[in-house]
């Protein structure tokens, strides 16, 4: 229906303008994603919705791009040996069984007529939950909790182990234990059940499931930081890449999205990648934060529009989307800016 | 409910896949030679030049 109104309006009626849309929303998100190392990929999926694709194609598509993004991203981090490869290769099973049952869920209710509605609710939940726990750290923040993409040289061991994460591993010891870099000591069965959890997320929601999959990394199975953000990345290449196929296989993945997404997105993460060098993140985490409880209303808005059959209130919703991301991400550029001026003067002051 | 499905050997979703596998190298590289080359002269635009730093 929105693709009505906009056609309407001549905005997006022909190719050329939805491909300027994708490369535009593509450098946006990965302006995000470079940034924060996730997000921005868990609005594509709803903006899909909204814009009236059926909900395999959104799904599908959606993880198509983040299994794309994961590729890029991983072939850094892989140079700068933040990949736990074992850990990797474990969790993979849990999570393939898990993508593997969210897949058959959404076309289970596609064939019902409910999985555009159930799978914008379940955004809503998602993007509200992580939005207002993002907002709380952010407001409670004593600085030290960010990630640090670029903290690859720091001696694993000096990662200090959560209490929860020891907690768990004293207390599931269930045979067989493996040893993880930093020199963590965990049941297999802890791994697996994370990996089954977050992949589950993954097959419903098309999203690369990390910024679960992360805190669960680090709070549940005691991998140090770096590490998690790494091997996240490696997992999401090979739950992307099976999610993406399994969809491609039922005709879920759009090459004309996924191609000027990544095309727009490889780019953004460049310049977001580069800015956490010159902006503290902790800074503009709040506006983070924000951007996701904004989406989580927008997707409420843009449901509520679908069900009602206004196409105008989907049209908010969507703009409420993206919207948001852009504004998030152009503050991002700006304080980076800002940020790179101010150096520069200081310099000039200095050597005066 | 669908079931669980194994994933059975398609040749054409594995080339839809491949497409993407093969941009995203493509990116990867393509736009890290980019940076590289252009890199300097946007920080040069973006900051207004070294000479005004020194």
């Amino acid at each position: 229906m929105v693709n009505d109104v906009l056609g309407g309006l001549g905005l997006l009626g022909s190719s050329p303008e939805m491909l300027v849309l994708f490369i535009g929303f593509g450098v946006v998100v990965g302006v995000l994603f470079g940034f924060f190392g996730m997000g921005g990929s868990f609005l594509v999926t709803p903006a899909l919705l909204m814009l009236d694709y059926p909900a395999p194609v959104a799904v599908g598509s959606g993880m198509a791009f983040v299994f794309g993004t994961a590729v890029i991203a991983t072939l850094k981090h892989h140079d700068l040996g933040q990949v736990d490869y074992k850990l990797g290769v474990i969790m993979i099973t849990g999570t393939t069984i898990g993508i593997e049952a969210g897949r058959a869920s959404v076309y289970y209710l596609e064939s019902l007529g409910l999985a555009g509605g159930i799978i914008s609710v379940a955004y809503v939940v998602l993007l509200g939950g992580v939005g207002a726990m993002v907002t709380r750290d952010a407001m409670n923040d004593d600085g030290d909790s960010g990630v640090n993409h670029e903290a690859s040289d720091e001696d694993l061991s000096e990662y200090e182990i959560p209490e929860i994460a020891k907690t768990i591993q004293q207390t599931v010891r269930i045979p067989p234990m493996v040893t993880l870099r930093g020199d963590v000591r965990v049941s297999v069965w802890v791994i697996t059940t994370v990996a089954f959890t977050t992949g589950l997320l993954s097959g419903f929601l098309g999203v690369g499931g990390g910024f679960i999959r992360m805190p669960a990394m680090i709070y549940a199975i005691g991998v140090p930081v770096p590490v998690a953000v790494g091997t996240d990345l490696f997992e999401i290449v090979f739950s992307g890449g099976l999610g993406s196929y399994l969809y491609g296989q039922g005709g879920g993945v759009n090459l004309s999205i996924v191609v000027p997404l990544l095309f727009g997105s490889a780019l953004g993460a460049r310049i977001g990648s580069a800015a956490t060098a010159v902006v503290d993140a902790d800074g503009i985490k709040i506006y983070f934060g924000g951007m996701l409880l904004a989406g989580a209303i927008a997707v409420g808005i843009g449901g509520i529009g679908s069900y009602l059959g206004s196409p105008a209130l989907e049209l908010v919703g969507l703009v409420m989307v993206i919207g948001a991301a852009v504004v998030v991400a152009l503050a991002i550029l700006y304080t980076s800016v800002v940020s790179l001026r101010t150096t520069r003067d200081g310099s000039a002051t200095v050597a005066d | 409910m669908p079931g669980l499905e194994v994933p059975s050997w398609d040749p054409e979703t594995a080339m839809l896949i491949g497409v993407i596998l093969l941009e995203a190298v493509v990116l990867y590289v393509g736009y890290g030679g980019l940076e590289r080359l252009l890199g300097p002269r946007v920080m040069k635009l973006l900051v207004g030049g070294e000479e005004h730093g020194q």
